[in-house]
């Protein structure tokens, strides 16, 4: 590990994408991650990083697709909007089988809505988001140290499946600063993938990069041949944290920021008598289903804490599938609840009788 | 001696003044008789092996009729989104900028869906070749209104013909791009005759040599027909083109290396 650094969260992101031996970035600004596009360009043409900023994200995303199809390793970053305009690029990305790494600091919608921080992008980041049947891996960091040690992850994963990741992180999130060390890195490990199209270069066969397979047959196994990747993704790639669940009877399951919170209010509880444990998720595709389902079967309740609608809500209910009641509390518009709130919404889950006329949630 | 033997022996002694140049797969094409993509296709892959550059050539194909383009250029191709090609192939140059890079685009790719990546790619000077096929109509999907369609000129999503005060004019993008900084050869040419085929040709053979020599963006507009689409046989497209498509979109080049 190298020295410790205080960065915010957004330069982490840089920093680590520099350090994994990314070879191109197109971005395009907008808040609250252009502190990527920022920081990469003061300092990537210096450490061999090609920095584009490109006319939209539009664009950003098929210079991803250009780039990754001719075997770089390559990133791209935006929020919200600037990420709904990626989804078509993504679906191609996701067809054609490109690695990258692409980085929502999700902000609060929907519409242009505000830019204040948000997880109102789950549905979209992990049930695929453009047309057609497909799944980026979904990563989801609750620190900056882990906003740089998922960038390293995220381009391993992205090599390993050939397949798009997304960093799913939140306004705060790129906005905060923490301390962070970077890991060593071996870049020279990476090597041009055969099936890049790098130009024949002596190849007998052409090396093709689509997503165009015409014949409804050929498209089916296509389509056969990713979901049977995200199986194995599932199988091989779930990764989540456990915060006292060894004797838990109330389970919180959050991700990114909201875990954070969510872990607060199992020490408040914890401190009121109430055996509370949390589950973070990780990878929110694969999502930790298999774990959620056996703690449930220990727990009494499940309580799923977002900073949305309840999206994850669903995958959890989902995961549970009926064994004990799953609740849901969460806040929008780029309001970030307090471990206080939470755990007055758990202690309702509780014992209903025991809230205070005064406590409104 | 039997009749193929002897047959044998007589090509043996001829001279080969024509043939499939090793760049071209050999796929039947699936594009329309007397359609100009055929001609274009043949024409860049000659280039490409002239040039002996089918080693670090990449090609990015469109989404429209060429969007099969990689069935027929044997190089490594790249099948970008619809109006994306100049994007994508922004990408693949700018990390191996000594590869050689094009994208191949018609009107409703490049002028219509992807002005926006057309017009920035170009401003930026990518260090690429673009080559625009304009027939002023989508024949892909069956013949609607394309950006460069001629005013009153008939399509399906036009049936009384092209109203400019209802969809305006055709789109001039080649002359548009020639005002920008960042193009350094922009030409309009055709295929329609043996003659133009050969200017054709001369234009294609110049930009990948400026690009080999780390020159701008180059552009090459082939204003071509479309039998099915203009409903005409082939002959008669050619001569529609000639009559009507090139008083509008005249021939030549509209920009030429300043350094020359």
């Amino acid at each position: 590990m190298s020295e410790i650094l205080l960065m915010k969260g957004n330069e982490a992101i840089a920093e680590a994408a520099l350090r994994a031996g990314c070879q191109g970035y197109f971005g395009y600004p907008i808040t609250p991650q252009s502190e990527v596009l920022e920081y990469l360009s003061q300092h990537g043409e210096k450490r061999g990083m090609v920095v584009l900023q490109a006319e939209s994200e539009i664009a950003s995303i098929n210079m991803i697709y250009g780039a990754a199809g001719a075997g770089a390793r390559v990133m791209t970053s935006s929020s919200s909007p600037g990420i709904s305009l990626m989804q078509e690029g993504l679906s191609y990305i996701a067809c054609a089988e490109l690695p990258c790494v692409v980085v929502n600091i999700n902000r609060g919608g929907p519409g242009l809505g505000t830019i204040q921080p948000s997880q109102g992008d789950y549905f979209q980041a992990v049930k695929g988001g453009g047309h057609g049947d497909y799944k980026l891996l979904v990563l989801a960091p609750a620190t900056v140290q882990e906003m740089a040690d998922l960038v390293f992850d995220g381009f391993d994963l992205a090599d390993k499946y050939r397949n798009p990741v997304m960093i799913l992180a939140d306004g705060a999130l790129g906005q905060m600063m923490e301390k962070v060390a970077f890991r060593e890195y071996d870049v020279t490990k990476r090597e041009i993938p055969k099936w890049a199209t790098t130009g024949k270069n002596g190849r007998k066969e052409r090396n093709i990069i689509t997503s165009l397979h015409i014949k409804s047959e050929e498209m089916e196994k296509v389509n056969q041949h990713l979901q049977k990747k995200y199986c194995e993704m599932q199988e091989h790639e779930v990764r989540f944290q456990e915060v006292q669940t060894e004797d838990a009877e109330y389970l919180l399951v959050a991700y990114g920021l909201s875990a954070r919170i969510a872990h607060k209010s199992v020490q408040i509880a914890r401190d009121n008598g109430i055996k509370a444990g949390l589950l973070r998720p990780i990878t929110l595709f694969p999502f930790p289903s298999n774990r959620i389902h056996t703690l449930c079967k220990q727990v009494r309740a499940v309580l799923t804490v977002e900073m949305n609608a309840g999206q994850m809500y669903e995958d959890v209910r989902l995961a549970a599938n009926g064994v004990v009641p799953v609740e849901f509390y969460g806040r929008m518009g780029g309001i970030i609840p307090s471990p206080e709130e939470v755990y007055e919404r758990l202690k309702r889950m509780v014992s209903p009788e025991s809230v205070s006329q005064e406590v409104k949630i | 001696m039997n009749a193929t033997a002897e047959l044998d022996i007589q090509f043996k002694d001829l001279d080969v003044v024509y043939e499939r140049p090793d760049t071209l797969t050999d796929a039947r094409l699936h594009y329309c008789p007397g359609c100009g993509h055929g001609v274009v296709h043949r024409l860049l892959m000659e280039v490409v092996e002239e040039l002996n550059i089918k080693d670090r050539t990449i090609g990015v194909a469109p989404v429209g009729c060429s969007v099969f383009a990689y069935n027929y250029l044997d190089i490594d191709m790249q099948e970008a989104a619809h109006g994306r090609a100049s994007a994508a192939a922004t990408g693949i140059k700018r990390v191996f900028p000594d590869k050689i890079v094009f994208s191949y685009q018609g009107d409703g790719d490049l002028a219509a869906i992807g002005t926006a990546e057309t017009i920035h790619t170009a401003n930026r000077g990518e260090k690429i070749l673009v080559v625009f096929i304009n027939n002023a109509i989508y024949g892909m999907t069956g013949g609607q209104m394309a950006p460069t369609t001629l005013d009153n000129m008939k399509t399906s999503t036009s049936p009384f013909g092209r109203n400019p005060d209802h969809v305006g004019h055709p789109l001039k993008i080649t002359e548009l791009l020639a005002m920008l900084p960042g193009t350094y050869y922009v030409t309009r040419v055709a295929v329609n005759s043996p003659r133009n085929v050969r200017i054709a040709k001369k234009a294609l053979l110049k930009s990948f040599e400026y690009q080999m020599q780390g020159k701008g963006l180059c552009f090459v507009e082939v204003v071509s027909n479309c039998p099915s689409g203009w409903k005409m046989t082939p002959v008669e497209s050619n001569k529609w083109l000639e009559e009507n498509m090139l008083p509008m979109f005249p021939l030549g080049d509209i920009k030429v290396p300043s350094d020359e």
